[in-house]
């Protein structure tokens, strides 16, 4: 076996809103405590939140980097208005690593070295190789692909490769708000509804079954996605960095319990029943990486 | 393409219903290989190559135009039929294919570079960089915008990209961005982005509980209806949830797009062309919804009010919207 090195944990962006001062307390906490190598901090959902934060931010990003963490600013998933593409003109200025999470970043960034997000659709060596050749240092991948297109993806290039191993997963981003929605607004005049549930909205079927989580514009999946059981073949594979999703949980007791199972330091079972205690009764789910229905929870082996 | 008042896209499932397209006055025909490789991957659907050719032979012999959806993500390790696609569709004489992942635009772009290309709905290019972007790197001449759009915004990405854009008129009202889109998947385990097939019929099931209808889509329920209600097709985005105790469409109604009465908005916007969806409808849906939208264009293009015309029957749902196009649809 080939000596690789270390896989690289990172926090991915907060998708959910929190108030400005938690969301720096957040911050500096996994500054001092979390074991993650990559912070990924920005606005993915919906500009309208960003301005609340703003204040905060550049402290935050200090802290973070002071404390040796890699820090990338992640970028909106859908851009529509000019003054959201002047934001990111204005970010990239700054200098900081940029999370392109859609195509009108790759057109901004016009060759410069970035991360591609999640939201844009890389499930090929066709668009990986494109992607390659304008920039990109790593890959962040759809959390739908399974684990054989990730085996085939990652295994070309010397790009680096990423793929969310916890928290909700993004299912879906719409112009349209659905917190907004839930409470008879409309997105103009939301008040920034999606405030009041700092880990996203249950939405239930009409027979009883939680199925997803609302977040403003954006559905994810009502359980957690968990691929602990999948972490080692994953990374055997060619992924290089794994995503921890900030959740309204203990995030640095995650990070922690991931770190220490991947350093062979943990087993599976107990990162699992540690995982549960963390997590409380929302369930696991990891069916996309098997090929199956996202919402499967495969149990490991 | 010479468009007259707008150029008039019509859908092609099947080749009768290509021909009915043609024959009721449509433009421009747009349909797909039957295979993966298309975002309409249903069964009894779409087309072989030989097909294809005699469907473009039709409409070029009376002076419209056929173009190629290949419209879907290819699996990694498995590009071939996304590639040998788009070479068949150059071989058959398509007069454009639509294209979305960035992989198959960057094979078009070299192996078939006078092969003019359009960027798919399924791209999701809401924003004036994308579409440059796409445009840049691949020489898109058209774009399909999101029909998430209003037609001010529709206005502004028309005037600063300077690419042709293509607007649903009929069809359905998909609130998510396209493309990008993995309810289905997550419900089911097939997915629209490289399957091809939304809430496909396999996974669908009615099921009769204490005399009420429960549509599922695999192990979902996604809506509950009372007897004698219609029970509507399940699309995750298009089901009834349950939020803050309360069941509602949260995401859309099962209702159906039609901005038949804002043809003059969409024309005075700079709209190159009007697309009609329904691959997986029938040829009589075909032949009436496309001879409504003819005789309404022809009508405007002579400077009359568009005939009354009621397409209620055929809309999703029966019942419709002008979605996006009308203000405080967000």
């Amino acid at each position: 076996m080939s000596a690789r090195p270390p896989v690289r944990l990172t926090l991915g962006p907060l998708l959910y809103h929190w108030p400005a001062q938690r969301r720096r307390d957040f911050y500096l906490r996994v500054a001092d405590e979390a074991p993650v190598d990559v912070v990924y901090v920005g606005e993915v959902v919906c500009s309208k939140r960003e301005s609340v934060f703003a204040p905060w931010r550049d402290s935050v990003i200090e802290r973070l980097q002071a404390a040796g963490k890699e820090v990338v600013l992640s970028t909106l998933a859908l851009v529509t208005t000019a003054r959201e593409v002047e934001a990111i003109e204005e970010e990239l200025a700054r200098g900081l690593l940029i999370e392109a999470n859609d195509v009108a970043c790759l057109k901004v960034l016009a060759g410069r070295p970035h991360v591609v997000g999640p939201y844009i659709n890389v499930f090929n060596e066709g668009a990986r190789d494109f992607v390659l050749a304008r920039g990109a240092l790593r890959i962040v991948l759809p959390v739908e692909m399974p684990a054989r297109s990730i085996g085939t993806v990652a295994a070309g290039g010397a790009a680096g490769f990423e793929v969310q191993v916890f928290g909700r997963q993004p299912l879906s981003i719409a112009m349209r708000c659905y917190h907004a929605r839930a409470h008879n607004r409309t997105k103009d005049h939301c008040q920034l509804v999606c405030g009041l549930d700092p880990d996203g909205m249950t939405a239930s079927t009409v027979d009883g079954a939680d199925v997803l989580t609302i977040n403003g514009t954006q559905t994810l999946t009502h359980g957690h996605g968990v691929l602990l059981g999948e972490a080692a073949a994953l990374v055997e594979a060619g992924v290089t960095h794994l995503r921890l999703s900030p959740q309204d949980l203990d995030m640095v007791a995650v990070a922690r319990l991931y770190r220490e199972m991947l350093d062979g330091r943990r087993d599976l079972p107990s990162a699992i029943e540690a995982l549960r205690a963390l997590t409380g009764p929302v369930p696991f789910v990891n069916g996309f990486v098997h090929g199956r229905e996202g919402l499967a929870w495969v149990p490991p082996a | 393409m010479s468009p007259r008042y707008l150029e008039l896209v019509c859908p092609a499932g099947t080749p009768a219903a290509l021909r009915a397209a043609v024959d009721a006055g449509a433009d421009t025909v747009y349909c797909g290989f039957r295979d993966c490789t298309n975002a309409r991957n249903y069964p009894g659907l779409n087309f072989d190559p030989d097909e294809l050719r005699e469907g473009i032979g039709y409409a070029h012999e009376r002076g419209r135009h056929v173009l190629v959806a290949i419209n879907t993500f290819p699996r990694a390790g498995d590009q071939g039929p996304w590639q040998r696609a788009v070479d068949e569709a150059a071989a058959a004489g398509a007069d454009a294919v639509i294209l979305a992942d960035l992989g198959v635009l960057d094979y078009a772009t070299r192996r078939h570079p006078g092969l003019r290309r359009h960027l798919s709905v399924q791209a999701s290019a809401a924003n004036a960089p994308s579409i440059a972007f796409y445009r840049e790197h691949f020489g898109i001449r058209r774009v399909v915008l999101p029909r998430v759009l209003s037609i001010a915004e529709v206005a502004a990405l028309v005037e600063e990209t300077g690419v042709e854009t293509e607007v649903f008129a009929f069809g359905s009202v998909g609130p998510m961005s396209e493309g990008r889109c993995f309810l289905s998947s997550y419900l089911t385990g097939l997915s629209p982005t490289s399957e091809g097939a939304c809430a496909p019929a396999s996974h669908v099931a009615y099921v009769e509980r204490n005399g009420e209808v429960l549509s599922r889509l695999g192990t979902t329920t996604l809506n509950r209806f009372a007897p004698g209600e219609p029970a509507a097709y399940p699309t995750p985005c298009k089901g009834r949830y349950v939020t803050l105790g309360r069941a509602s469409y949260l995401f859309e109604e099962p209702v159906g797009l039609n901005a038949l009465g804002f043809l003059p908005e969409l024309k005075a916007a700079g709209v190159t062309a009007l697309k009609i969806e329904g691959r997986q409808r029938s040829r009589a849906y075909v032949s009436q919804v496309v001879g409504t939208f003819r005789a309404a264009l022809d009508a405007l293009a002579r400077g009359e009010p568009p005939p009354a015309a009621a397409l209620t029957g055929e809309t999703e749902g029966g019942r419709e919207t002008a979605g996006a196009y009308r203000r405080g649809w967000r």
